[in-house]
Order: C-alpha cells, then sequence, then structure tokens
C-alpha cells in the first residue's frame, strides 16, 4: 500500500471527503495548491506570520491575543476517548512517573462539550470512524487532535485489514502525528510541547522557527 | 468601636474618610437620600462576590494540587509558583471557549439553569459569621433556616439544566442528583434541630456565641457524624458524588454545557463545598473562636481562624475523593432513607430528652 506518504493520502482524500468547514483542512489544501514544495508546518509558521503582521497593528487585540492563547495552551483538557492499547500509555502518562498534570492537562473531561483535545490513541476500525468523527464534531471550536501510534497514522500493522482505517485524517485533520508502536510517555508528553508550540503559533507567537 | 455587620463597618470607613457626608449631601440636593445606602449595599455585595470568587479559585487550585500529591504527582506546575494562576488560566479558557447549544434544547431554561445554581450558593453565605465584631452581612433571626431553606434552591437548577439540554444522560444525571440532594436535605435539617434545642436560636451568630466554652462537636457527636455524611452528599463530593457520575452518565446534568455556561457550574459547584464547609464549622466547630493573637485586631484574627476550620474541612472532603471510591446510586439512597433519618431522629429525641432534663 501506498499510505505510508501521508500528504499523498491527505490531499487524495481531501477529495473526496468533504471537509472544507475545518480550518486547518482549507489551509493544508492551499499548501498542496501553492506549489511552494514545503512542508504543513513551514506553510502552518508563514501564514501564522502574515497574520501576526496584520495583528501587530492593533496594539489592544494583539495583547488580547497573547492572554487567550496563554490561557489555551495552558489549559488543554483532553476527551477520556481510548481506542486501542496506546490508551494504557494515555494513563501511564497521566500518572505519577510522567504526570501531564504539570501543563495543567490532568482534567480528562467526559464529555467532549468541556475538552479541547481529541487523542486518537488507537486503530481506527471503519465502524468506530463514524463515532469518533462524530465525538470530534461534538467539541467546542478552539479544538485539537493529537494523533497517536502508527494504527492512527497510517493503519499501523493493521494497513492490509478490510476493517481498520488507514489514517485517522482521512476523517478528522490532526494536528501532530506521534510515531510509536505504543509510543512510550515521553513522545506523548513531547506532542504535548509541541501542540502547545502551535497553539502559541496560531496567535501573535511566530518566534519559534522562522527566526533561525 | 462595636459594629452589627459589615454594612456598619462600611459606613464607618467611609465616614472617617469623609466620603459619606459628600454623598449624603449631594444625595439630599437631587432628593433621593437612598442613594448612600444602596452605594454601600453595593460595596457589600462587590465584596461578597469577589471574596467568594477568590476561595472558589484557589479550592479548585487546592484541589487539583491535594489530589496530585495524594497520587505522588506535582499536579500544575508551569503556571507561575506551583501552578498558582491556574484557575485565572481555565478562566480565560472557558471564557474564550465556544458557546454550544443543543438544535433542540430548550433556549430560556438552558440559559438561565446555570445561575439559578450559582445564586444560592453565593446567598448563602449572608447570615453566616465570618469573625467577630461585625465580619457578618446580615444577623438574620432565623440564620439556620434561611440557610437550610436557600440551599434547598439549587438542585432546580440542577433539574431544568439536565431537562433543557434534551439529553438523556443529562436528564438521568439530573434526577440521580436531584434525588440524592432531597434524600439527604432531610438529615441535615433534623442535626441541625439538635443544635437549635440545645441553644434556644436559630441565629447563626448565637449558636457561634454559644460555643465559647465547648464545641458542638463534643455535645453533639452523633450529630456532627450525621451531618459531616450528609454534607459530603450534598457537597456531591466522591464517596457520593452521583451529580457527575463519569462512568455512567458523560458527565451527569451538565454533559451538554460548555464554554462559560459550564464555568457557571463549577463555580457553583466549588462555592457549594465552600458554604456548606462554613455551615459546617459555625454549627460544630465553634465557628470564629479560637485563640486571639495580641497586637492584630480580633476581627481579622477571628477571620483567620474561621478560615483555616473551613480550609481543614475541605481538605478531609479532597483527601477522601482521593481515597474511597464510589457509592451505586441504590446504595446512596438506601443509607439516605434507611440509616439516616432514623439516626438523626434518634439523636433528636436524645437530645430533646438531655435538654428537657438540664443536662444541656
Amino acid at each position: 500500500m501506498d499510505s505510508v506518504d501521508k500528504d499523498k493520502v491527505t490531499v487524495i482524500d481531501a477529495t473526496k471527503i468533504d471537509t472544507s468547514k475545518y480550518k486547518r483542512e482549507v489551509k493544508r489544501e492551499d499548501d498542496a495548491a501553492s506549489q511552494l514544495k514545503s512542508t504543513g508546518l513551514l506553510n502552518t509558521l508563514v501564514y501564522a506570520k502574515d497574520r501576526a503582521e496584520k495583528r501587530d497593528q492593533n496594539v489592544i487585540l494583539a495583547l488580547v491575543d497573547q492572554v487567550v492563547n496563554w490561557g489555551r495552551l495552558c489549559s488543554i483538557w483532553p476527551v477520556t476517548s481510548g481506542l486501542a492499547c496506546c490508551a494504557i500509555e494515555m494513563m501511564s502518562m497521566s500518572m505519577g512517573h510522567y504526570d501531564i498534570a504539570r501543563f495543567g492537562s490532568e482534567v480528562f473531561r467526559a464529555t467532549p462539550r468541556q475538552s479541547d483535545l481529541l487523542f486518537v490513541a488507537g486503530t481506527v476500525s471503519k465502524r468506530m470512524a463514524p463515532r469518533l468523527k462524530r465525538l470530534y464534531e461534538q467539541m467546542p471550536e478552539p479544538k485539537w487532535v493529537i494523533a497517536v501510534g502508527s494504527c492512527a497514522i497510517s493503519g499501523g500493522p493493521f494497513v492490509d485489514s478490510y476493517a481498520v482505517l488507514t489514517g485517522v485524517d482521512k476523517i478528522i485533520p490532526v494536528d501532530i502525528y506521534v510515531p510509536g508502536c505504543p509510543p512510550r510517555p515521553e513522545a506523548w508528553l513531547y506532542s504535548m510541547i509541541q501542540l502547545r508550540k502551535l497553539i502559541k503559533e496560531e496567535g501573535v507567537g511566530i518566534t519559534w522557527g522562522l527566526d533561525k | 468601636m462595636i459594629f452589627e455587620n459589615i454594612y456598619e463597618i462600611i459606613a464607618f470607613i467611609l465616614n472617617s474618610a469623609g466620603i459619606l457626608q459628600y454623598m449624603q449631601s449631594y444625595s439630599d440636593a437631587l432628593g433621593i437620600s437612598i442613594a448612600p445606602k444602596l452605594i454601600i449595599i453595593l460595596i457589600e455585595t462587590a465584596l461578597l462576590l469577589v471574596g467568594v470568587a477568590l476561595m472558589v479559585m484557589a479550592l479548585t487550585w487546592m484541589e487539583r494540587k491535594v489530589l496530585a500529591h495524594a497520587q505522588a504527582r506535582l499536579g500544575p506546575m508551569i503556571t507561575w509558583y506551583h501552578g498558582l494562576l491556574q484557575p485565572v488560566i481555565d478562566g480565560v479558557k472557558l471564557l474564550s471557549k465556544e458557546d454550544l447549544m443543543p438544535k433542540r434544547a430548550d433556549r430560556w431554561i438552558y440559559f438561565i439553569a446555570p445561575m439559578i445554581a450559582f445564586v444560592p450558593a453565593l446567598l448563602v453565605f449572608i447570615p453566616i459569621p465570618f469573625g467577630r465584631d461585625g465580619a457578618i452581612i446580615s444577623d438574620l433571626p432565623m440564620g439556620i433556616l434561611y440557610v437550610m431553606a436557600v440551599s434547598a434552591i439549587s438542585p432546580i437548577g440542577i433539574l431544568i439544566g439536565g431537562w433543557a439540554s434534551d439529553n438523556k444522560y443529562s436528564l438521568l444525571g439530573a434526577l440521580r442528583a436531584v434525588a440524592q440532594d432531597i434524600s439527604y436535605e432531610i438529615p441535615m435539617v433534623l442535626t441541625v434541630i439538635g443544635i437549635v434545642l440545645i441553644t434556644g436560636s436559630l441565629s447563626l451568630q448565637d449558636i457561634v456565641l454559644f460555643q465559647d466554652k465547648i464545641w458542638f462537636v463534643f455535645l453533639q457527636p452523633l450529630g456532627f457524624i450525621i451531618f459531616l455524611v450528609a454534607a459530603v452528599a450534598e457537597m456531591a463530593r466522591i464517596p457520593f458524588d452521583l451529580h457527575e457520575s463519569e462512568s455512567e452518565f458523560v458527565a451527569g446534568f451538565f454533559t451538554e454545557y460548555s464554554g462559560m455556561k459550564f464555568a457557571f457550574f463549577f463555580l457553583a459547584e466549588y462555592a457549594h463545598l465552600f458554604s456548606i464547609a462554613a455551615i459546617m464549622t459555625t454549627l460544630y466547630f465553634g465557628g470564629w473562636h479560637g485563640p486571639m493573637i495580641p497586637m492584630i485586631p480580633p476581627i481579622i484574627t477571628s477571620i483567620g481562624w474561621f478560615t483555616l476550620k473551613v480550609l481543614v474541612i475541605i481538605f478531609f472532603t479532597m483527601w477522601l475523593r482521593a481515597t474511597v471510591p464510589r457509592v451505586r446510586v441504590d446504595q446512596i439512597l438506601d443509607i439516605g432513607w434507611k440509616v439516616m433519618i432514623p439516626l438523626a431522629l434518634f439523636n433528636v429525641f436524645i437530645t430533646g430528652l438531655l435538654v428537657a432534663g438540664g443536662v444541656l
């Protein structure tokens, strides 16, 4: 299967599935269309820089943006949802040794209405995919998705199965991919730190990576 | 100077600063002589609101830290010193979150339910004496009756919140929560009758003054145990947290609430925790009584003692949450109706006998 190349898969499936209402998915289409031959991350940064330059002209709103981003990145509440064995590592991450609570994220809300982050932790079977998509759609707006484990990224060891979705980014937009089978809790924590950087970029914080 | 309540303290401060005279002369000239009174009452309200909000924020931080350290974790660490700004950050995030409303929800009732749940938890603080020499908003003659009556309103907010969200989990969770609240309010009121029998007064200030020599926790040990269990149930803390039964109903009655409306339910929960701990302190632990420290005004010392006792009780409930599992719904109602109420009636009987015999 050619599904290892995830950018290719994403572009192909974005034409099949109507994802036009997701802002970040639109951004990724721009990426493919603009023929920059660049990674999506760089495009995100350029986009953030444009927005930030516009916003810097307005001093008051820039300040508000900073405060709101600060609030969002220090209090990311995940949904209690685990699909397969990666969820065991998720529990390990929230317990004593690794302690995601240091970043203010130990509040696992059982309802998607009160949460900001969806961990796709494990194999997404085709029966589970509509439920997962619905769970994502039930979350209120500033929301992020982290796909954890090779199953959630590309189908992993089940890539030839008739029952398994090859990559969760076919149905919902994904912000961070964490490879591993399952990834260690350190990798999860690293993904949380990357997500915090991403949230910072959504506002005026563009210092990461661009000033090099 | 001896003050009756906070109103007089604020009036005295304004008077000695010379502001009150200006306000009175201006309002007399304009023909609205009630204006200074209204302004002082507004200041009082703002004080209460800010005090309770600060306390609630401190409690959310404390809960996360106590739970974390009980489980050998650290808790929030990155926001200022040991995560002290975490409640502020949660507030900012919840304010900027999308406010969803289910399509078939009952709009107005859905909108008003968090307020109905939150306001009674705030009103409860009116007759509670926070300290001596007038650190009380109003010393109502029927104080404890007022407290019980007002705190019985908040289940209505829970029930209509669960009803209006048009969600089966919300409705079932709300029904459970209200069943629990109602069944544990009865033993709570019955144990309070024992104290009222001894003091002969419903005023909370009188009840505190009566505990000058000995606290009621020693005079009413059975009543205290019943009150403690009923209070943990009323606060919806872990052994009895049917309000948010995560493993059965997604998040109880506020499953569909997001953003600031959810934050209001959250605030109401912690304000309720604070208010019930304050009532327990007033009734059983001598209120603001404690050794007075020289050189510090007694009003500040007594408020400090009151706050310390309240925090110890709240710490106990958090400890309980980190320790014990949850009880099933039928077991909770069984305990409430078959054990707690007969024991509370027995407590009233014994206390009545002792009071009639002149022992207490």
